[in-house]
């Protein structure tokens, strides 16, 4: 299996473990560790059977208590404060009158709130629809090996090692009407007659922010589909060569098919990573001009500490976000599962 | 074991680095602003050691960036610094938490708005040292080569600002970006207009806003004014590639260190029977209500006394708060000439909207942005952000 030496396959990596392990893929193993007992012959004597269950218990004990200290608890109380009317003469007491959904229906009713959705899907659609294509095309050409292919595909990397603040910077920069390098290029080479006003109309101020977090995310891409390549075995390659099966065929009979699981891996991952992106669109436009590219993450920053100081409502804002990130992790946990079970 | 040791430094360092915004007893003093550049970096210490010294404190200093939301977070757990240095919009809202201390302190011979500025229900919570506002840096060695004398009116602005737009140079920038930035530098038109912070959309504002939009379409501003910040200006200004901008006094050691020397200053543009006014910029002091807020008040008031403001405002390149000592300034500096006559007549942004005013300012600057980037029409979109604030 070349996929090992890779290490690419992250995910794939991740769930051979515990099915190696004999434990039940995708559910916590939890009988393994004490609870359910009678699946094991009995060990030793009953004072050690009891210290083996404390030990298991213990090992568990710090996972639980970081999840709920760290996870848990800050869910719960976005989760409150999301049906409270917590304004800024809150901050100091703690204490705000609840109010129902009365937060969540004033976001509904928010006409920006409706942009910041709709700009949202055209952000994570745009991104993941890009990022994708592209990188399933690097990726499909890095797999021909080639002299080079090994430094030239670690400098493919060199974007997702980049902080995001620097990159929006930058791309600010590059995207400028006035002085940026892509209006003098796009100018000298005659394809435009005068600046593209990138981040400052509203018709291509998303576009200039999805071609930054575009090029942010493709490295991501390209080095799992990479490694879903790898993983797929050259035989039936060559078998599907036998038979007289073109390139193009190839890709889509075989290639596809076998890919799928980490296709699927690559997606719901981008998403869910792509729906929360923050620091790109803050650094490059605050969410302007006139909230063209403002998403729902960054309009609930700005409910919460842009000044408003609408606490309960930016809570509500991100919950929703919360809500839609957590229907594809569900989706990804499953997709995952079928994959290892397909294995 | 040397695993262990490092753990146990690492932990040691945490929570000292936790602890020190409370630690300390009666005899020190915490404090905040967002001073994280020279001269105020290395300057400021020294400021808070003397008049730390004249109360009997030490005082502990810690440069906060994002000082508005670290505040609010730590008057959540009711650890707030004895003194802090607020943006003087920021001031109410913090002021309405009620985890500041009413200052009782004489403001005789400080600007009366200036000192309306830092009161909130009509209660002192925050003294300026120094103030700012807006007023209209220009080019003098392109204006000569022109022939085109500093504008007085928004005609002559126009017609200045389409005289110097040539190639790579623009007439005129402003910074509107969707940032609180974007209202108060769009609040010296609209103010000297005669426009009112609590009605976004009257005449006086579409009129303001219809100036700047021009200027944009024409190609006399460039588009980028809707992602700018007064940072940037400084930099296109100070490079020949404006010939004009909107801008603040603490721009000017910005311009000394880039060499730019051919330069003056004029008040802001007015339509015809206007008077050049700005929203007041500018930081407060403000002291926390914790059990050290008397000497935190003492502090506050050597800080703002006449000599200190003054040599704050030299630091900072602001405007005394003190008329007396502006007017001194005035006169030894005329490059202050402009700023000294503005500040009298400028208006506090929270003077009559209050804690309400983030909402009034969040809606002022969609508005600008969607009128300079062709969404709506300033008169739509002014009626819309009116709605915005209003509403909810």
């Amino acid at each position: 299996m070349r996929a090992a030496q890779d290490g690419a396959t992250v995910a794939g990596e991740w769930q051979r473990q515990p099915a190696a392990a004999g434990g039940r893929p995708g559910r916590w193993a939890v009988g393994r560790l004490g609870w359910e007992r009678g699946d094991r012959p009995a060990r030793g004597s009953g004072v050690r059977r009891r210290w083996n269950s404390v030990a298991r218990i213990g090992f568990v004990l710090p996972v639980i208590l970081y999840l709920a200290l760290f996870f848990l608890y800050p869910l719960v109380s976005n989760l409150v404060l999301s049906f409270q009317d917590f304004g800024i003469q809150s901050v100091y007491s703690g204490r705000a009158p609840f109010n129902g959904v009365d937060n969540y229906l004033r976001l509904l009713r928010d006409p920006v709130f409706g942009t910041a959705v709709v700009n949202t899907v055209v952000f994570v659609v745009g991104s993941l629809v890009f990022q994708f294509t592209i990188g399933l095309g690097l990726a499909v050409f890095f797999n021909r090996a080639f002299p080079l292919s090994g430094l030239l595909r670690s400098l493919l990397l060199i974007p997702w090692l980049l902080p995001l603040v620097v990159t929006g910077t930058v791309f600010r920069w590059i995207l400028d009407t006035s002085n940026g390098v892509l209006n003098h290029v796009l100018l000298s080479l005659h394809l435009v007659d005068a600046p593209v006003p990138w981040l400052n109309s509203v018709s291509t101020a998303m576009i200039g922010v999805l071609l930054c977090n575009v090029w942010i995310g493709i490295p991501f891409n390209m080095v799992i589909l990479y490694g879903g390549l790898r993983s797929i075995p050259v035989d039936v390659h060559e078998a599907a060569a036998l038979d007289g099966a073109t390139g193009l065929a190839r890709f889509r009979h075989i290639t596809m098919p076998l890919l799928r699981p980490v296709v699927a891996v690559v997606l719901t991952l981008g998403l869910i990573y792509t729906i929360k992106v923050f620091d790109v669109i803050w650094v490059m436009t605050k969410g302007g001009p006139a909230n063209s590219t403002q998403t729902v993450t960054t309009y609930g920053y700005q409910l919460s500490f842009g000044g408003l100081s609408q606490f309960g409502l930016g809570a509500a804002a991100s919950n929703l976000l919360i809500v839609v990130a957590l229907v594809f992790a569900v989706f990804y946990l499953r997709s995952t599962r079928s994959e290892v079970v397909a294995r | 074991m040397r695993k262990l040791a490092l753990i146990a430094a690492t932990v040691m360092l945490l929570t000292a680095g936790c602890g020190g915004a409370s630690a300390g007893d009666d005899s020190t003093l915490t404090e905040m602003d967002y001073y994280n550049t020279d001269p105020l970096l290395t300057a400021l210490p020294q400021l808070l050691d003397t008049c730390g010294k004249q109360a009997g404190v030490t005082i502990k200093r810690q440069v906060v960036p994002d000082l508005r939301t670290k505040v609010l977070q730590l008057v959540g757990s009711h650890d707030v610094p004895d003194l802090v240095l607020l943006d003087n919009p920021d001031l109410q809202q913090i002021a309405a938490t009620g985890a500041l201390s009413e200052l009782g302190l004489a403001t005789d011979g400080l600007y009366p708005n200036v000192v309306e500025a830092g009161r909130y229900q009509g209660k002192l919570y925050g003294v300026a040292p120094g103030v700012n506002a807006l007023a209209l840096y220009y080019n003098t060695k392109l204006f000569a080569a022109a022939g085109v004398a500093p504008p007085k009116t928004w005609d002559d602005l126009k017609a200045a600002a389409a005289r110097l737009t040539t190639g790579n140079q623009h007439g005129i920038g402003f910074a509107v970006p969707a940032t609180e930035e974007g209202s108060f530098q769009f609040e010296a038109f609209f103010l000297s207009a005669g426009g009112s912070l609590s009605s976004l959309d009257s005449p006086q504002s579409v009129a303001a806003l219809q100036l700047l939009t021009d200027l944009v379409g024409s190609g006399s501003a460039p588009k980028d004014v809707l992602t700018w910040t007064q940072a940037n200006l400084e930099e296109q200004f100070a490079n020949g590639a404006l010939a004009m901008m909107v801008n603040g006094p603490w721009q000017l050691p910005q311009l000394a260190k880039a060499g730019m020397t051919d330069f003056a200053i004029a008040p802001i543009p007015v339509p015809a029977g206007g008077t050049p006014s700005s929203a007041l910029g500018g930081e407060v002091w403000a002291a926390g209500n914790g059990p050290r807020s008397a000497k935190a008040t003492e502090v506050v008031k050597c800080l703002t006394a006449k000599d200190n403001s003054l040599s704050w405002s030299k630091l900072t390149n602001y405007v005394p708060s003190n008329e007396q000592a502006a007017h001194q300034l005035a006169e030894t500096d005329p490059r202050f000439r402009s700023f000294v006559d503005e500040i009298a007549d400028a208006k506090g942004r929270t003077a009559t909207l209050g804690v309400n005013y983030p909402k009034y300012s969040q809606a002022l600057w969609t508005a600008v942005q969607s009128a300079l980037a062709g969404r709506a029409t300033p008169a739509a979109a002014l009626e819309a952000a009116q709605k915005q604030a209003t509403g909810q």
